[in-house]
């Protein structure tokens, strides 16, 4: 809670280094990092890069995304909301004899109850990933580096949280430098900066 | 697995002149940096905006005098507002297919091209849109369109395909937009971290959501895009059956038929990829992006232009087969009356730019020939618009009652707000092309060979 207040400017946040963040020579230097993370037992970390690297979930240990529930019961909402709809609208509310058709003519609400599970299942999916990812989120720690601009360019980064159980300014630096990491930054607020 | 591997090596690369990462980004944010370099931009925005702001007039005054300026008449009750309407919805679906099928089916191709042929989906259906919204008459009550609680107590009736299409053609629109905007973020970011001006960097930054590209970021990310793909399926499928449906739902000879929803899809994938092509064709050249949008891009589209072009000669066909094997004297009638009644010159028309011209793409030659390539997908565009004119017109002119024939003439008001509808596509265009990275940036990088973990090492 106190970290979400922080990221949000309500709260003064504790003096100290935030976090750090090492850069890595490429894909294939980044994964083998993130993966000796996991083993040593980092559990607040994350490897920035330009586009998704193929098999990082595994090497980070990540367990399998949860959004396609959130899509499922979004999905459901929106059909069973569109048909709850159609059977108000045309059964009970403005009963109108159309062709001889029954009221609730289920064949013929099915074009509008599909259009609106897909409409549902769309905002669940694009909302749910918003919420997952703390999206948006305009304020945090990495940014504090001027490095890491290069994130949406070639630049591919591990970055270790300070609320991380294993952080120690001191050990988590050089930790990273020994598996290969370069131009290595302890996070500091702009103010904080000398 | 080697047969595979050793088919790719022969492939063609996806991006040509051994791009790094950072020589990507580069290439494809400057477009969208600095004074526009391109003289041609100017004149063609300003040309786009005259059209638009003449469509903007033209609607002006068919709100002030009705749909009576049109050419519309007793047997005719849908012109050129439907005829424009399909038209312009059936382009947005070849960006979606791109965008989504190809994804799920892992046609990599596709990266160079569907950041583009999305917008173009997003502004062809606004252009869409406006047809059905202005023919509706009164536009002030536009609003009964939508399941809203009113004063009068009525509500929409949910048993009409045309309310169907209200729907389907809706959702259409906020899921590509959903989709579009998703797919953007990552670039967005990027031109947020690119930009030097303090205003670039807010709207840029705005928009980017403090995306920081994180691992536990793009899990989600990926997942939401392959959700987004697998429900843009069928849905794109969904708004074109729709469509058909308006057409096929009633008891029209000539509409009332199980084919449409199928050769309305195929029509529709048809012309939206030759609109994809004569964009990309004009932006890879004002633009200078061979590299990105390479020849084996454009034969790969070809082909399927080939192949949906086809589909759609089968259905022409098909017609006319059942409407002789129906024994219904009516059907029959309107589909002679098609090839060689009164409409005769609309038909073969589109005989011509539909079925005809496509053939030339059997050929290696004619696929890899880029002013062939332009023609033809003009061509198709105009064939296609035609087959449109030749359904929607055609059964309507000659009904049932040969005492109510009459033959349809469009008046410059139908033709300055159809040539209008362009002015409105190619304002959003031109702006999107200025504004926005025109092509994936990190997909681009995603397919390029050193973004694979494993590349150049043992590991």
């Amino acid at each position: 809670m106190d970290y979400l207040l922080e990221s949000i400017g309500l709260k003064k946040p504790h003096a100290g280094a935030k976090g750090v963040l090492a850069e890595f020579d490429g894909p294939g230097p980044l994964l083998a990092a993130a993966r000796k993370l996991h083993e040593r037992g980092f559990t607040r970390y994350d490897s920035h890069s330009p586009f998704p690297i193929h098999g990082m979930d595994d090497a980070m240990a990540l367990p399998p995304s949860r959004l396609g529930w959130v899509v499922f019961l979004a999905a459901c909402l929106g059909g069973g909301g569109g048909l709850l709809l159609e059977w108000f609208v045309s059964a009970v509310d403005y009963p109108v004899i159309i062709s001889g058709k029954p009221f609730f003519s289920l064949p013929a609400f099915i074009p509008v109850a599909f259009e609106l599970t897909i409409l549902g299942a769309a905002f669940g999916a694009v909302f749910g990933m918003f919420a997952f990812n703390q999206l948006p989120r305009f304020h945090h720690p990495v940014f504090y580096s001027d490095r890491f601009g290069k994130i949406t360019d070639d630049g591919f980064f591990i970055s270790i949280e300070s609320s991380d159980p294993l952080f120690s300014v001191t050990n988590t630096p050089e930790y990273l430098n020994s598996i290969g990491g370069k131009n290595i930054e302890l996070l500091h607020p702009d103010d904080e900066k000398e | 697995m080697s047969a595979i591997k050793e088919l790719n090596t022969q492939l063609e690369p996806l991006v040509t002149g051994n791009p790094t990462f950072a020589s990507v980004t580069q290439r494809i944010s400057e477009l969208t940096e600095g004074k526009q370099p391109n003289k041609g931009w100017w004149v063609c925005f300003l040309a786009a905006l005259g059209l638009l702001f003449m469509m903007k007039t033209l609607i002006l005054y068919l709100i002030w005098e009705g749909t009576g300026i049109w050419g519309l008449n007793n047997p005719v009750g849908w012109g050129w507002a439907i005829v424009n309407f399909v038209w312009w919805v059936g382009i947005g679906h070849a960006g979606t297919l791109i965008s989504a099928i190809l994804f799920l089916f892992r046609q990599k191709w596709r990266t160079s091209i569907n950041r583009f042929a999305e917008a173009m989906t997003i502004f062809a259906v606004m252009c869409a849109l406006v047809f059905p919204g202005i023919h509706i008459g009164r536009v002030w009550v536009a609003y009964w369109m939508f399941p809203l609680p009113n004063q009068m107590q009525m509500w929409p009736n949910f048993r009409s395909p045309l309310l169907w299409d209200v729907f389907a053609v809706g959702t259409y629109f906020t899921v590509s937009c959903l989709f579009w905007f998703v797919g953007l973020i990552p670039d967005l970011a990027t031109l947020r971290d690119r930009s030097t001006g303090k205003i670039r960097r807010f709207i840029y930054g705005f928009f980017a959501f403090g995306w920081r590209g994180g691992n536990r970021q793009w899990q989600h990310y990926e997942k939401a895009y392959l959700i987004l793909a697998g429900i843009s399926t069928p849905l794109v499928l969904s708004v074109h059956t729709v469509v058909s449906f308006d057409f096929a739902v009633s008891i029209v000879p000539g509409w009332h038929t199980t084919i449409f929803p199928p050769y309305f899809v195929a029509g529709a994938v048809f012309s939206g990829f030759a609109m994809v092509m004569t964009l990309g064709i004009i932006a890879r050249k004002i633009y200078h992006l061979e590299d990105f949008i390479t020849l084996r891009h454009l034969e790969t589209m070809n082909k399927v232009m080939l192949l949906t072009g086809m589909l759609v000669g089968y259905a022409y066909g098909c017609e006319f087969f059942v409407a002789a094997y129906s024994g219904n004297i009516y059907e029959t009638a309107i589909f002679i009356n098609r090839a060689f009644g009164p409409y005769a010159w609309a038909y073969w028309t589109m005989i011509f730019c539909n079925v005809v011209v496509p053939q030339a793409f059997w050929w290696k030659k004619a696929r890899r020939c880029i002013p062939w390539m332009f023609v033809a997908s003009i061509l198709i565009n105009i064939g296609m618009w035609f087959e449109r004119f030749v359904i929607t017109v055609t059964s309507l002119a000659q009904d049932y009652l040969p005492s109510s024939w009459d033959y349809f003439r469009p008046t410059i008001f139908d033709i300055g707000i159809f040539v209008g509808s362009f002015g409105l596509f190619f304002t959003f265009f031109l702006l999107f092309l200025r504004f926005l990275p025109a092509i994936a940036i990190s997909e681009v990088k995603g397919v390029l060979p050193q973004a694979n973990p494993h590349h150049g090492g043992e590991h």
